[in-house]
């Protein structure tokens, strides 16, 4: 397939970047504002031969997809509030079990039915430990169409990776924003395919024993090999297991495949920081606001830069620290009562440098609301 | 292929209690897969929580023990992600009643090719003797210590009435022809539902002073009947065993490969 540009919403920017990435099975339940991505895959799906299924809510969909991924699949759910909420019991399984899968969450303004048509970024704490028990998971954001497309594909390539779930958090105002989205060339941006075992038939395959680099080969349902899984701890069979050294060992191995590659699995975006004084640290839709003021305010000479956040867990303190140690302020701007400022402030020399600058209205955080608080930290009032 | 072919016996001895009735169905259940002559390669079995669920460790199938009440929604992604899988899905009345009601009459009516089977041993055994929406009114229970004023479901009803398009009744006490209609059930393309009705002689059992094991499997064999029978004109509240509905209707996966040949043909 050649390049193709194309003018369209970060939710079909979404479906573009899935579809790229192999994406051949999806299961959904509707809700506002994160509908468009089901509708379109309904329709573009089984033109490649893929499917689509409307299940009868989010736990659901969450379960289907897990099923799938299990017969070789590549899959995805998408969601937003109320709906994500939902689907964390069979996220925790995807985790346990160690289940390739994408889920999309488009936020919308919560708790509970919340703001549905309006923007926010509420849930990035829910992303991070919306599930009973220890563990980790890997969750990435963007702030335009491009960007929306590239972390799509991205996520898949994660989640074949590490045999993981990965949570794309999108946001009301990325999900519907119209704008300009090229599609890269078939093959421009490289895919992870799922790494299967190599093992014949009759040599005892075990899906849940790492191998010397961490990966663990997969092998379909429906191939030669026959094993369990559970959400119960489980031995390198998949079978359940309280044994106290199988327990640790395999809650180990599921925080420490994450964490431990949270180099790897860094991604962001860094504008003017070289020599920048104070540093706007943010993500998604907020980015873009970050963004215009940050160009806005260079040329006025003040050492404003920003830093954009594409992965957010596992969190890139090593890089928020690097980046940030020479700035005299650092202000996270969020939608939100401060959720990526309180990990900024761990990650930082001097945690009371951190401002935060957000919106928890349902509105866009706008250029003059950063601004405001630039002013009022240098003691210039607004 | 011997049934002992379709166990790991690796993962013996089994969980169950003495007298549970769950070992009876896994062993119709292998007798009526040994009689089919299926590869064990293609038979995925997906199941939830509880004591019933764990049935999915025991054989040598591909095996999910999902979470409780979602069986029946992992395995419609397995069965849509590879239809050419026999899928079996076993599970307590309350995995697949309760928490999962509404995925199974969502499954039933999709009709979607998969074979449920609810072991309706009428209570929680699990969580140690809770009342189920199977358990009845009247029932004793470790939360229903005055008697339970909860109406149950009738399995077999709420199945016609989601539009599954096969529906069976059997006991543990019939062993023959549960193996027999699991047989029929699994072969059936679309929605099946097997009700078997099992004991928990631990909690029912004990809190219901319904004796042993073979008390309550007794109790079975007296309280049923074969559909249709004389017996069942004179005393009405005896409930009917075996199939009550075989029909052919559209089945899902089959109807998608349609939905991709449309869409196929709309592109081109
Ligand atoms: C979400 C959730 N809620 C509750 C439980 C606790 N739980 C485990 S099994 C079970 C019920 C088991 O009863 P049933 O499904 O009838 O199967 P049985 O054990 O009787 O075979 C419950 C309530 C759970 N595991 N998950
Ligand atoms: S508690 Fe009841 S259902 Fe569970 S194994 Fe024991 S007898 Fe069977």
């Amino acid at each position: 397939m050649e390049q193709r540009i194309k003018f369209l919403q970060g939710n079909e920017a979404c479906v573009e970047g899935a579809l790229y990435a192999g994406l051949n099975f999806f299961a959904g339940y509707p809700i506002t504002p994160s509908t468009e991505i089901a509708e379109n895959l309904s329709a573009r799906l089984p033109q490649q031969g893929g499917k689509f299924i409307q299940m009868e809510d989010e736990i659901a969909s969450m379960c289907a997809i897990i099923g799938a991924s299990l017969t070789g699949n590549k899959v995805m759910t998408a969601t937003s509030g109320p709906g994500f909420s939902l689907k964390q019991e069979a996220l925790g399984y995807a985790v346990m079990a160690e289940i390739p899968c994408v889920v999309v969450n488009v936020q919308r303004g919560g708790p509970s039915t919340g703001n549905p048509t309006h923007v926010s970024q509420g849930d990035v704490m829910q992303a991070r430990w919306g599930r009973h028990g220890d563990q980790a998971i890997v969750v990435l954001t963007a702030s335009n169409n491009q960007d929306v497309f590239g972390m799509t594909v991205e996520a898949f390539n994660i989640a074949e990776t590490y045999r993981t779930p990965v949570v794309l958090l999108l946001d009301e105002a990325v999900g519907h924003m119209r704008e300009k989205l090229v599609i890269p060339a078939a093959g421009d941006i490289p895919l992870v395919e799922r790494l299967k075992t190599a093992l014949k038939e009759g040599i005892d395959y075990h899906p849940y024993l790492p191998r010397e680099d961490g990966r663990l080969p997969m092998s379909d349902f429906g191939g030669v090999h026959r094993y369990n899984v559970t959400g119960l701890f489980h031995d390198m069979w998949g079978f359940p297991s309280n044994n106290p050294g199988v327990v640790h060992g395999l809650l180990r191995h599921l925080v420490d495949k994450i964490n431990n590659n949270a180099n790897q699995m860094a991604r962001y975006k860094e504008y003017y920081l070289d020599d920048a004084d104070r540093i706007l640290i943010s993500y998604g839709s907020s980015a873009r606001s970050a963004l215009h003021v940050v160009e806005n305010r260079r040329p006025r000479g003040e050492r404003l830069g920003l830093l954009e956040l594409q992965t957010i867990w596992p969190f890139p303190d090593h890089i928020v620290r690097d980046k940030c140690k020479d700035a005299d302020s650092v202000i996270v701007v969020e939608m939100n009562m401060g959720q990526v400022m309180q990990m900024v402030k761990n990650a930082v020399d001097n945690p009371k440098k951190v401002f935060l600058a957000n919106r928890i209205d349902g509105q866009l955080v706008t250029p003059t609301d950063i601004r405001n608080i630039l002013r009022l930290i240098q003691g210039q009032g607004v | 292929m011997a049934v002992k072919d379709y166990i790991r016996e690796r993962f013996f001895p089994h969980m169950w209690c003495p007298g549970c009735g769950h070992g009876i169905v896994l062993n119709s259940l292998l007798r009526a897969v040994e009689r089919l002559g299926m590869s064990k390669n293609e038979i995925v079995m997906v199941s939830g929580i509880g004591c019933s669920s764990r049935i999915s460790g025991y054989v040598d199938f591909h095996t999910l023990h999902t979470i409780h009440g979602r069986a029946l929604a992992f395995a419609t992604g397995v069965k849509l992600g590879q239809p050419e899988l026999n899928i079996i899905v076993p599970m307590g009345d309350g995995d697949a009643l309760s928490i999962g009601g509404n995925h199974f009459i969502h499954a039933a009516r999709r009709n979607i090719d998969l074979t449920a089977i609810v072991m309706n041993n009428r209570i929680y055994g699990m969580t140690g003797g809770q009342y189920s929406p199977l358990s009845g009114y009247g029932t004793m229970a470790t939360t229903a210590p005055y008697s339970n004023i909860d109406q149950d479901f009738d399995v077999v009803d709420l199945s016609i009435a989601a539009g599954a398009a096969f529906v069976a009744r059997t006991t543990v006490y019939h062993a023959k022809q549960m193996a027999d209609i699991l047989m029929k059930a699994i072969i059936h393309e679309g929605f099946s539902v097997v009700e078997v009705m099992t004991q928990c002689p631990t909690y029912f059992g004990r809190k219901n002073r319904a004796g042993d094991a073979v008390d309550m499997m007794e109790h079975m064999k007296e309280i049923t009947t074969p559909i249709g029978s004389k017996a069942k004109e004179k005393n009405p509240d005896l409930l009917e065993r075996g199939i009550f509905v075989q029909k052919e209707i559209p089945e899902y996966c089959q109807e998608y490969e349609r939905i991709i040949e449309r869409a196929q043909a709309d592109v081109s």
